[in-house]
C-alpha cells in the first residue's frame, strides 16, 4: 500500500457509517457496476482498509469482521465451479449482498433527502418558539427551567425521609395504598394544578410509606414519560409537570 | 359570515401547535367544512402568492405560519441559537423507520448493518421515533415508529408526503440479476395514533 492510497482511505475513517457504507464508497470510487461487483477485487480493498484501521490502533466494530468473512465466503462460491446440470436455478452468491447494499443505499439517499428538508428551528421557524408546552405554564418568577436527573430526586427523596419523626420510622402497618393508587392520584391532581413540587405531591402525610410509594410512583411515571421533572436552578425546587398534550 | 377568512387566519396565529381542520370546524360549527377548507387553501394560496417571509403550511395534519426557509440565517442571527443537528446515524436510522414503520430494532439494524441501539435512544429523547408496541413473536420486541413531532420538525403534511424509495422501485423492477426483495411496506404505512399517554400501562 503506498502513502497515498493510506492517507486516501484516513481521511475517510470517521465518515463511514458501516460495513455497508464502506463497500458503496470502494464500488463508487472503483467505478464498478453494483449488480456484476468484482468480488475479489473489491475484498481484497476491504481487507485493506480493516488492516489499516488496526494499524492505527483504531477499535474496528465486529460488523465490519463479519462483512469481511461475508466477503470471503462469496469469493470462494464465486471459484466454485458451475454445476454442470443444475438441479434448480442457482441464485448468483452475491445477490443477497447486492440487495443488502441497494437497499442501504437506498436509506441512505432517503436520509440525505430528509436532512435537506427545512428543517423546524434550523431553517423554518414558527412564531412561537418551539417549546414543550410545560415551559409556557410557569409560575411566576421561575423562569429557566431544568431537567431533574435521577439524582436530585433521590436526594429530595432523602431530605424528607431524615425528617421523619423517629417514633414514625418503628411503626409497621399494612399496605393502606398501592403504587397505582399514588399514580393515579398524581395524575388526577396534576390535571388540576398543572404543576406540583414533590413535597406538595405528599400532601400533609408524611409518613415513611407515604414518602417511598410517591417517590416509587413518581419514578415510575417519569419512566412513562407521563409526567416531567424541572427545577429552576441546581439544588432549586423539584417542580413536577403532566407531560401529557391535552 | 364575511369575514371567515380572517377568523381563520387568526385562529392559526393564535395557536401554539398546527391547527387542524376539525378545531377549526368546532370554532366555527356555522360554517360548513368544505368552507373552511376552501377558505384555507385561497389563505395558502395568498401567502404564496405575496411571497412575503411567511407562508401558511401544512404540517402534521394541521396548519402553520412558519418563516420561509431562505430567511433562515437571518432568523439564527437574531435568536443566536445553534441549529438542531442530527447524526448521519441517526438520519439513516430515523429514514428507515420512517419509511418502514412499524418496524423492531433487529429489522433497522439488518438495513444499516451496524447496531443503532444508540441512535435510536437519540430519536426516542428527541421525540421523533415512539414506541408503538412489542411485536407478537418470541422476545416480544418493541416496534418503533415515528411521532407526530417528527412531521412537524421535517415540515410534512402527513408520511405519504415522504418520497418514494428510488433505488428500491427500480430494484422491484425485473433486472438483470434475479433479486428477492421484500415488499415495499411505504405504501401501507399504518398511521397509528399517538397515545393520550394517560390511564395506559400502570403498574399494577
Amino acid at each position: 500500500m503506498n502513502e497515498e492510497q493510506t492517507t486516501d482511505y484516513a481521511i475517510k475513517l470517521d465518515i463511514f457509517e458501516g460495513p455497508l457504507d464502506l463497500l458503496l464508497y470502494l464500488i463508487k470510487k472503483n467505478e464498478i457496476d453494483i449488480y456484476n461487483i468484482p468480488v475479489a477485487l473489491i475484498t481484497e480493498q476491504y481487507l485493506q482498509y480493516l488492516k489499516m484501521i488496526k494499524s492505527l490502533n483504531l477499535d474496528l466494530a465486529g460488523e465490519y469482521l463479519v462483512m469481511a468473512a461475508t466477503l470471503i465466503h462469496i469469493k470462494s462460491r464465486m471459484l466454485l465451479p458451475e454445476p454442470e446440470e443444475p438441479e434448480e436455478e442457482e441464485e448468483d452468491p452475491r445477490a443477497e449482498l447486492v440487495r443488502q447494499l441497494l437497499e442501504y443505499q437506498a436509506f441512505k439517499e432517503a436520509a440525505a433527502n430528509l436532512s435537506q428538508r427545512p428543517i423546524l428551528e434550523r431553517d423554518v421557524f414558527t412564531r412561537a418558539a418551539f417549546l414543550p408546552e410545560e415551559i409556557e405554564k410557569l409560575p411566576p418568577g421561575e423562569e429557566d427551567l431544568i431537567e431533574v436527573s435521577i439524582f436530585e430526586l433521590i436526594e429530595a427523596f432523602h431530605r424528607l425521609v431524615s425528617r421523619i419523626d423517629r417514633k414514625e420510622l418503628l411503626e409497621i402497618d399494612l399496605e393502606k395504598m398501592s403504587v397505582t393508587d399514588i399514580i393515579n392520584d398524581i395524575l388526577e391532581r396534576l390535571s388540576n394544578e398543572k404543576n406540583l413540587t414533590f413535597e406538595e405531591l405528599l400532601g400533609e402525610g408524611k409518613e415513611r410509606w407515604r414518602i417511598i410509594y410517591t417517590f416509587l410512583a413518581l419514578l415510575e411515571l417519569i419512566k412513562l414519560k407521563m409526567v416531567k421533572a424541572y427545577q429552576t436552578s441546581a439544588f432549586g425546587v423539584i417542580r413536577i409537570f403532566p407531560a401529557v398534550e391535552s | 359570515m364575511e369575514n371567515i377568512k380572517a377568523i381563520i387566519e387568526a385562529l392559526i396565529l393564535a395557536s401554539e401547535v398546527p391547527v387542524v381542520l376539525e378545531k377549526i370546524c368546532l370554532v366555527l360549527p356555522e360554517v360548513e367544512k368544505t368552507q373552511i377548507q376552501e377558505t384555507l387553501d385561497n389563505l395558502m394560496a395568498e401567502y404564496n402568492e405575496r411571497a412575503g417571509g411567511i407562508c401558511l403550511q401544512e404540517v402534521a395534519g394541521g396548519f402553520q405560519f412558519r418563516t420561509r426557509p431562505e430567511f433562515g440565517p437571518w432568523i439564527k442571527k437574531l435568536k443566536g441559537t445553534k441549529p438542531a443537528s442530527f447524526s448521519h446515524a441517526a438520519m439513516e436510522t430515523l429514514a428507515i423507520v420512517a419509511y418502514r414503520q412499524p418496524i423492531v430494532k433487529s429489522e433497522i439494524e439488518s438495513i444499516r448493518g451496524v447496531d443503532v441501539g444508540y441512535s435510536l435512544k437519540t430519536l426516542l429523547e428527541k421525540k421523533l421515533v415512539r414506541i408503538i408496541g412489542r411485536k407478537d413473536v418470541p422476545g416480544k420486541p418493541i416496534i418503533y415508529g415515528t411521532t407526530k413531532k417528527f412531521l412537524e420538525v421535517f415540515n410534512l403534511k402527513d408520511l405519504s408526503e415522504l418520497p418514494t424509495l428510488r433505488e428500491l422501485k427500480e430494484l422491484n423492477e425485473p433486472g438483470e440479476m434475479k433479486i428477492l426483495e421484500k415488499p415495499d411496506k411505504s405504501a401501507e404505512i399504518i398511521i397509528l395514533e399517538e397515545p393520550n399517554e394517560t390511564s395506559e400501562e400502570l403498574p399494577g
